[in-house]
């Protein structure tokens, strides 16, 4: 047992090392497992996930509520600790990983949540300067610059020193793609962007995400209930009870 | 590397929050400035109260100063024999002396014909007295038995003695239940001992208070050469003269009475307390503002954590909310400040001035309330947690 554990560890080891060689995956996860709480209550939300996304792949993740989607979500945005198992984002080992290096990869990483999460007290365009903001080495005017860009690409040019409670729920979406791509990010982590919208718009979301993402090479995970938006994906994973599910293509 | 930071700047976002929040901005700001107006008022009144104990102190021409060891303050004088200040004449820097006597007698208002202390200053019209330089012409009058010079400065209750004076009555009145005439005005203004002065010379000091041994005085004043080194006249004086006299610099003068006040009554503790608790009041204030600002932006800061961005960066954010509301708070308070000591100046005539002193002071303790109360705030910021915003 202790020989296997170790062996599969080299095993792994060499992959990561010829994978930051050459092909890096964005997300790779084996043998994923967390658990909530303490003692008794203890619980297993996650058994054994294994997967990978690729650089610029669109992912879905769907499945019904409570089966652990977000608990994974939240692990490949470097907002959780590890407990068991390997996962790896854009070449970081999440498990055992620093306060620091979780902080300095969820750079790279851009989040967009079920409730938009827009500083409440900033105008669009502040908004996504806030994204912006993280790149280092720009002055402030290219900085603003660039998010003035990024509200242009989501076609809020004329929004943009409207605050948040002055838009509309789709407009405030547009508002939270254009800051987590603002930072440049190579990973797109999304929370059921679409649940608070029409299905029109929701459509119009998740296409114009998929668009922009695809343009930067970024690669995009999402997780959704919404059947009407599933088309958009690359590839489609289903979790059910903390375990993947057979993949449908 | 000025420019470089001006470049590298981001969304002010302690400014936004605190500006874009403009009645919860207001009531902090209403806060901080009360309770720096009450420090200011505190810290002003027991300032003002020492300062006003000297007033008479520091307008007397004098470089040394002659006292009995057994005076503890104005309102306490005691009397030394006026041959030990003939004696310092001996000493080669000393090129003259005023002998002054010092008592509180009653005055009677001529208008309501009540009594009243007033601080009664006796000296030899010839001597000089008063650095003010219009006083010797003034002190001519003195020379006829039974004048007084009064105070302009004296409080109301002493009666309309300067108006009916400048109106040119003959105004007369008791001092001690001997009659005497205003001779003249000077102004000297009303100390925390005395809420009135007069001058008068020494013979009809003598005449009011009969009891005064002849050769007495309360207060002996010493002019020196203006190359001598005060210290050193007042070590061989010290050594000259026998222990039933202490020897004072015009300094030390002005500050053993003022230490009077500050140590032997309870006027510094009392106002020192009152500032401590605008400084507690404010704390209280600002911690609220910030926390309850922290709590309602918590899912904010926990997306800024989510996006990348470090604790510290928004630790720094409520440092800087802190910063904005002492600044904010402090000019208010300070131009606010400025007009009640105006107004206590006018309607109490104490000497309550803003000086840079006490005006910096109370800026680092608002500046120190605001950090403190944002500190303890910043623990809040801990609980922002990025996972579970999902």
């Amino acid at each position: 047992m202790q020989i296997q554990l170790r062996f599969s560890n080299l095993l792994f080891i060499v992959k990561s090392f010829n994978n930051s060689k050459f092909n890096i995956s964005t997300v790779q996860i084996e043998s994923l497992s967390h658990w909530y709480g303490k003692g008794i209550n203890r619980k297993q939300v996650l058994h054994n996930v294994s997967m990978k996304i690729e650089p610029g792949e669109v992912v879905l993740l769907t499945g019904p509520s409570g089966c652990g989607k977000t608990t994974l979500l939240t692990l490949i945005g470097a907002l959780r600790k590890v407990e068991q198992g390997d996962l790896f984002v854009l070449g970081n080992q999440l498990r055992g990983s620093l306060r620091k290096t979780r902080q300095i990869l969820r750079k790279n990483i851009g989040m967009i949540f079920q409730g938009h999460n827009l500083l409440r007290c900033l105008t669009a365009e502040q908004n996504v300067q806030m994204g912006s903001d993280l790149l280092r080495g720009l002055s402030y005017r290219d900085r603003r610059d660039h998010a003035r860009e990024w509200l242009r690409a989501v076609g809020l040019e004329d929004q943009m020193s409207k605050l948040p409670h002055d838009l509309s729920g789709g407009q405030k979406q547009r508002v939270a793609i254009a800051r987590a791509l603002s930072a440049r990010p190579k990973l797109l982590l999304a929370d059921e962007p679409t649940s608070a919208l029409d299905s029109v718009t929701g459509r119009e979301i998740v296409s114009l995400l998929k668009r922009l993402a695809v343009n930067q090479h970024c690669s995009v995970l999402m997780v959704t209930h919404d059947p009407r938006i599933l088309d958009v994906a690359d590839r489609l994973i289903k979790m059910e009870d903390g375990r993947l599910q057979p993949v449908i293509e | 590397m000025k420019n470089n930071f001006w470049q590298n700047r981001g969304i002010p976002l302690a400014w936004l929050l605190l500006t874009r929040q403009p009645l919860r901005l207001l009531v902090a700001i209403a806060g901080i400035c009360f309770a720096g107006i009450l420090m200011f008022m505190q810290l002003g009144f027991r300032d003002g109260l020492f300062d006003a104990s000297v007033t008479v102190h520091r307008l007397f021409d004098t470089d040394l100063v002659l006292m009995s060891p057994r005076s503890m303050s104005s309102i306490s004088m005691s009397g030394f024999p006026r041959r030990r200040l003939v004696q310092t004449m001996a000493h080669k820097d000393v090129i003259g002396t005023t002998p002054v006597n010092w008592n509180f007698l009653l005055w009677r208002n001529p208008q309501t014909l009540s009594t009243r202390a007033i601080l009664a200053l006796g000296f030899e019209p010839s001597d000089p007295l008063l650095l003010d330089p219009g006083f010797q012409i003034k002190a001519q009058a003195l020379k006829s038995s039974g004048r007084v010079l009064f105070d302009v400065l004296s409080r109301e209750e002493f009666g309309p003695v300067p108006k009916w004076f400048a109106e040119g009555k003959v105004v007369e009145t008791e001092v001690a239940g001997k009659r005497v005439r205003v001779a003249g005005l000077v102004s000297l203004g009303p100390s925390f001992g005395a809420d009135g002065n007069l001058i008068t010379s020494r013979e009809t000091f003598l005449k009011l208070l009969p009891t005064t041994p002849p050769g007495s005085i309360e207060i002996g004043l010493i002019r020196l050469r203006p190359e001598a080194d005060p210290e050193q006249v007042i070590e061989s004086l010290t050594a000259s003269l026998p222990n039933d006299v202490k020897v004072f610099t015009r300094k030390e003068f002005i500050d053993f009475e003022k230490n009077y006040w500050r140590t032997s009554t309870s006027i510094g503790f009392i106002f020192t307390l009152g500032a401590g608790m605008g400084f507690i009041v404010g704390c209280v204030i600002v911690y609220q503002i910030l926390y309850s600002d922290v709590s309602d932006h918590l899912a904010e800061y926990a997306t800024l954590l989510a996006m990348g961005y470090r604790l510290k960066t928004l630790f720094g954010v409520v440092a800087r909310e802190g910063i904005f509301l002492a600044i904010m708070g402090y000019v208010p308070a300070y131009i606010s400040g400025q007009a009640l000591y105006a107004l206590v100046r006018s309607s109490t005539k104490l000497p309550v001035e803003m000086d840079s002193q006490r005006a910096f002071l109370v800026f680092f303790l608002i500046l120190f309330m605001c950090m403190a109360s944002a500190s303890v705030a910043m623990r809040k910021l801990v609980d922002a947690d990025p996972a579970e915003i999902f």
